[in-house]
C-alpha cells in the first residue's frame, strides 16, 4: 500500500530501461523497500534489475511488451497485476527521434506516435481498470513540456506528448473517487541517453532531479509536476506567445 | 446477495491521507458477507478516527458499524452496559452521566465507536490507574469467517486479548458488555501546573500522578535550548457536588476546503507560545466540564481539514520508563527540524493488559500531529529506529507510515497473535490497509 508520505510498496515500472524510471525508482528504493516489476523490451530490463536487486528491492521481475504493438503492452499490465497489488505504476516509455528523420519519413513518425501516444493510451487504460479494481494505486506518467506548447522543432514527438498529457488529465479525473490517482510529470530537457549528443537548452535536469521532484509530489498529493519546477511559469508564458514569435524561438 | 444494499465509497483515516475505495455495506450484514466470501476481503468500519489507514479495506468489504449504535441494556445496580459495537462514547456518555456513570476509558475525541475502541484497544487519561479499554470489557460477541463467537477474559482468554488492540483483524465485533464506572459529579476538579522544561513536567508526573485518576501534559515541541520539552500538566478527579447535568455541543465547523499549509512551523509556534502564556503556573480545584477536560477538540467540527488537502498524520510513539533520554533526544531532533506540532500531548502508562498487539505498556507515550511535508518521511523513520532501539513502539491505530520491517521488533508477541488470529480466520479474509501496508496477519508478506 502507499502510505501517508505517497511511498509505495510494490512498483511497475513501463518502460524500465528508462533513466528518469531507474532514477525514480532509485530514490524510492531508498526511502522503502519494495517489489520491482520492470516493463519493456527484454534487453533493455536487464541492468535496471541488477540495480533494484542491488538497492533492496524486495523482489525484482520483468514483463515483456514492446511500445511498438500496443496490445503487448495490455497484456505486460495484466501479467504484472496478476503477482498482486501495485501501488504506484510509472508510464515511461517513449522515443524522441528526430523531426528532421520524420519529415522524410512519415512511417517513422506514425511509430513514434505509436510509442509514445497509442500505446501510453492502452497502458493508462489497463493499469487504471486494475486500479479500480483493487480501490488503490498512483499512476505517473512522464509527459513532456514539449507537449505543452508544441514547437516546429519537434512538432512529432511534442504532438505525441501533447495527447499523452491530456489523456492522462483525463484519466485522472475519471479515476476521482476510485482510489486511484495520476499524476503527470512534465520534465523540460533532461541530460539521458535520449537527449545524448542534444546541445542543453535552458533549464536542463538530469534524471536524479527530476526523481526527487516525483518522490515529492507523490507526499504532497500533486496532479501535475514541472522539472524543474519554473518551467511551469516559463510554459505559463510560452503558451501566450503570439504564433508568429513562437516561430521563432530556436532550436 | 440478494436485496444487499452497497455503496462504492472512497474512504480515508482522521488524518485523511492515502484514500482507497470499498464497498460500504451496514455491519448487520456481517454474517451474509462472509458466507458469500468476498474476493478482497472484509473489515468493520466505526467513526474513521484512526489516523491511517487501520480501517480501510482497498477493494474490498467494509462493514459500516455507525448505524448499528444501541444501548441494549444498562443495569443502573452493577454499571455494566451492553451495547452494538458502533455506539459512540458520546452517545453512550449522554445516556449514562445522568444516571451517574461515565465510561471506563474515554481517547481525547469522544467521536469514536465502542468497536473501535477495543479494536484498538484505546488508553485515555487514566491510563496510569485504569489501563485500557479493553480491560473493562465483561464480553463481547465476534463474527470471523468461522463462525459467531461470544467471548470473554475468562472462558476465550486467548482470542479476547487477541481482539484487544487486533486492530479488527480478528472479527467483527456486534456487541460488547463494558463495566462502567460511578460518578458522583459531571464536573472534574483540575489542577494545572506549568513547567519550564522536560524535566520539570517528567518529575510532575512521576511524583504526583498517582494523586490523581486523570492526568496529561500539553507539550511545546518547538520550544528549545532551556525551554526543551516545557509543558501545561493538566490532572484532575470527578468532582463530588451531586451535578450530573452534561450538556456538549459542536460549536464550529470547519469548511470543507481548506488551504493546505496554514498549519505550519510559524504558526505552530504562535499557538503553542500563547497556549503556554495563557496556562496558569499553578491552579488547584477549577472545575471542567466533561468535554472542557477530555475533549476539547470536539467543539471544532471537522479539526482535520484544518491541515488541507494534503492531510497530516499522527506519530504516536511508546518509550519503556528509564529510557526518557531517549524521549529527551526525540523532542530535540523535532524541536531542531521545526517539526512543530500545535496538538502534542505526554502522557505517562501504567500496567499493559494482555493483549499481544495493545499498544500501551508502562512509559511514557508522545503523540504529535504533523503537517504532510516530503521531508517528513526521513526523519520519523531516524526517530522510528530510536524508539526500537529504547524498547519501544509506535501506535497502530495512529500509524500510516512505518516501516513494516520493524513491525515485529515493536510488537514481540506478534506471532503469538498471528497464530490466534488465524484459528478463526485461516484464509485471511479479515483484512485492513494497515494489514496490507504492514503484514500484520502474516498473509501480505509480498
Amino acid at each position: 500500500m502507499n502510505d501517508a508520505l505517497g511511498l509505495p510498496q510494490s512498483i511497475l515500472v513501463l518502460g524500465g530501461g528508462s533513466e528518469i524510471a531507474r532514477a525514480t525508482v532509485r530514490a524510492l528504493l531508498a526511502k522503502r523497500p519494495a517489489r520491482v516489476i520492470l516493463g519493456g523490451r527484454e534487453h533493455a530490463l536487464a541492468e535496471a534489475a541488477t540495480e533494484a536487486r542491488q538497492l533492496g528491492a524486495t523482489e525484482v521481475s520483468t514483463v515483456v511488451f514492446d511500445a511498438i504493438d500496443p496490445a503487448s503492452v495490455a497484456t505486460a499490465v495484466g501479467e504484472a497485476f496478476a503477482g498482486g497489488d501495485i501501488d504506484l505504476t510509472l508510464v515511461a516509455f517513449g522515443v524522441l527521434g528526430d523531426q528532421a528523420d520524420y519529415d522524410c519519413d512519415p512511417a517513422a513518425a506514425a511509430e513514434a506516435a505509436t510509442i509514445n501516444y497509442t500505446s501510453a493510451v492502452v497502458a493508462g487504460l489497463a493499469v487504471a481498470q486494475q486500479c479500480r479494481r483493487q480501490g488503490h494505486g498512483s499512476i505517473v506518467a512522464l509527459s513532456s513540456v514539449a507537449g505543452e506548447r508544441v514547437r516546429k522543432a519537434n512538432f512529432v514527438y511534442g504532438s505525441t506528448k501533447a495527447g499523452l498529457d491530456g489523456f492522462f488529465q483525463g484519466l485522472g479525473d475519471s479515476l476521482a473517487g476510485s482510489g486511484a490517482r495520476v499524476m503527470i510529470v512534465r520534465p523540460g530537457f533532461v541530460r539521458s541517453r535520449m537527449t545524448k549528443g542534444m546541445k542543453d537548452a535552458p533549464f536542463a535536469t538530469d534524471p536524479e532531479a527530476v526523481a526527487s521532484l516525483v518522490v515529492a509530489g507523490l507526499a504532497k498529493g500533486s496532479p501535475i509536476i514541472w522539472a524543474p519546477p519554473i518551467l511551469r511559469v516559463v510554459f505559463t508564458a510560452f503558451r501566450h506567445l503570439p504564433r508568429a514569435l513562437w516561430r521563432k524561438v530556436p532550436g | 446477495m440478494p436485496g444487499a444494499v452497497s455503496d462504492h465509497r472512497l474512504l480515508t483515516g482522521w488524518g485523511r491521507t492515502a484514500p482507497t475505495a470499498s464497498d460500504v455495506r451496514p455491519l448487520s450484514d456481517a454474517e451474509a458477507v462472509f458466507a458469500a466470501q468476498p474476493d478482497r476481503g472484509v473489515l468493520a468500519r466505526g467513526l474513521g478516527r484512526s489516523y491511517g489507514d487501520a480501517a480501510q479495506n482497498a477493494g474490498g468489504t467494509i462493514l459500516d458499524a455507525t448505524s448499528h449504535d444501541e444501548l441494549v441494556t444498562l443495569d443502573p445496580d452493577t454499571g455494566l452496559v451492553r451495547v452494538s459495537s458502533g455506539i459512540s462514547i458520546d452517545r453512550l456518555i449522554r445516556r449514562l452521566v445522568p444516571h451517574g456513570y461515565f465510561v471506563p476509558v474515554t481517547p481525547g475525541t469522544r467521536f469514536v465507536t465502542v468497536g473501535g475502541a477495543i479494536a484498538s484497544d484505546i488508553h485515555g487519561k487514566n491510563h496510569h490507574v485504569a489501563g485500557s479499554f479493553c480491560s473493562h470489557v465483561r464480553s463481547m460477541t465476534v463474527v470471523t469467517p468461522v463462525g459467531t463467537l461470544t467471548v470473554d477474559p475468562v472462558s476465550e482468554p486467548e482470542l479476547f486479548w487477541a481482539t484487544a488492540g487486533g486492530m479488527g483483524l480478528t472479527g467483527v465485533v456486534t456487541d460488547a458488555t463494558v463495566a462502567m464506572p460511578r460518578i458522583g459529579s459531571a464536573r472534574l476538579a483540575v489542577d494545572t501546573d506549568r513547567t519550564d522544561d522536560l524535566d520539570g513536567v517528567l518529575a510532575l508526573m512521576t511524583g504526583g500522578d498517582d494523586r490523581y485518576h486523570y492526568s496529561v501534559a500539553w507539550i511545546d515541541c518547538l520550544a528549545r535550548g532551556r525551554h526543551l520539552g516545557r509543558s501545561v500538566l493538566t490532572r484532575g478527579d470527578f468532582a463530588d457536588d451531586g451535578d450530573l447535568g452534561y450538556e456538549a455541543a459542536v460549536r464550529i465547523d470547519t469548511p470543507p476546503v481548506f488551504p493546505s499549509g496554514l498549519v505550519n512551523p510559524l504558526t505552530i509556534r504562535v499557538f503553542n507560545e500563547a497556549v503556554y502564556r495563557k496556562a496558569p503556573r499553578h491552579r488547584v480545584g477549577e472545575l471542567q466540564t466533561i468535554p472542557q477536560f477530555f475533549h476539547p477538540l470536539d467543539g471544532v467540527g471537522h479539526w482535520n481539514r484544518l491541515y488541507g488537502r494534503r492531510g497530516f498524520l499522527q506519530w504516536q510513539i511508546l518509550v519503556p520508563f528509564g529510557e526518557e533520554e531517549t524521549l529527551r533526544r526525540i523532542i530535540e531532533r523535532l524541536a531542531g527540524a521545526g517539526v512543530g506540532s500545535p496538538v502534542a500531548v505526554l502522557k505517562r502508562f501504567g500496567p499493559g493488559d494482555p493483549g499481544p498487539l495493545s499498544f500501551p505498556a508502562p512509559g511514557w507515550t508522545l503523540a504529535l500531529d504533523l503537517a504532510i511535508v516530503p521531508h517528513l518521511a526521513s526523519l520519523l523513520d531516524e526517530l522510528d529506529d530510536d524508539v526500537v532501539a529504547a524498547g519501544g513502539r509506535i501506535y497502530l491505530a495512529k500509524d500510516s507510515r512505518v516501516r513494516r520491517a520493524l513491525v515485529p521488533t515493536m510488537y514481540p508477541r506478534l506471532n503469538e497473535w498471528r497464530r490466534v488470529r488465524d484459528r478463526v480466520d485461516p484464509d485471511g479474509v479479515l483484512v485492513s490497509d494497515l494489514d496490507r501496508r504492514l503484514d500484520l496477519t502474516g498473509h501480505h508478506s509480498r
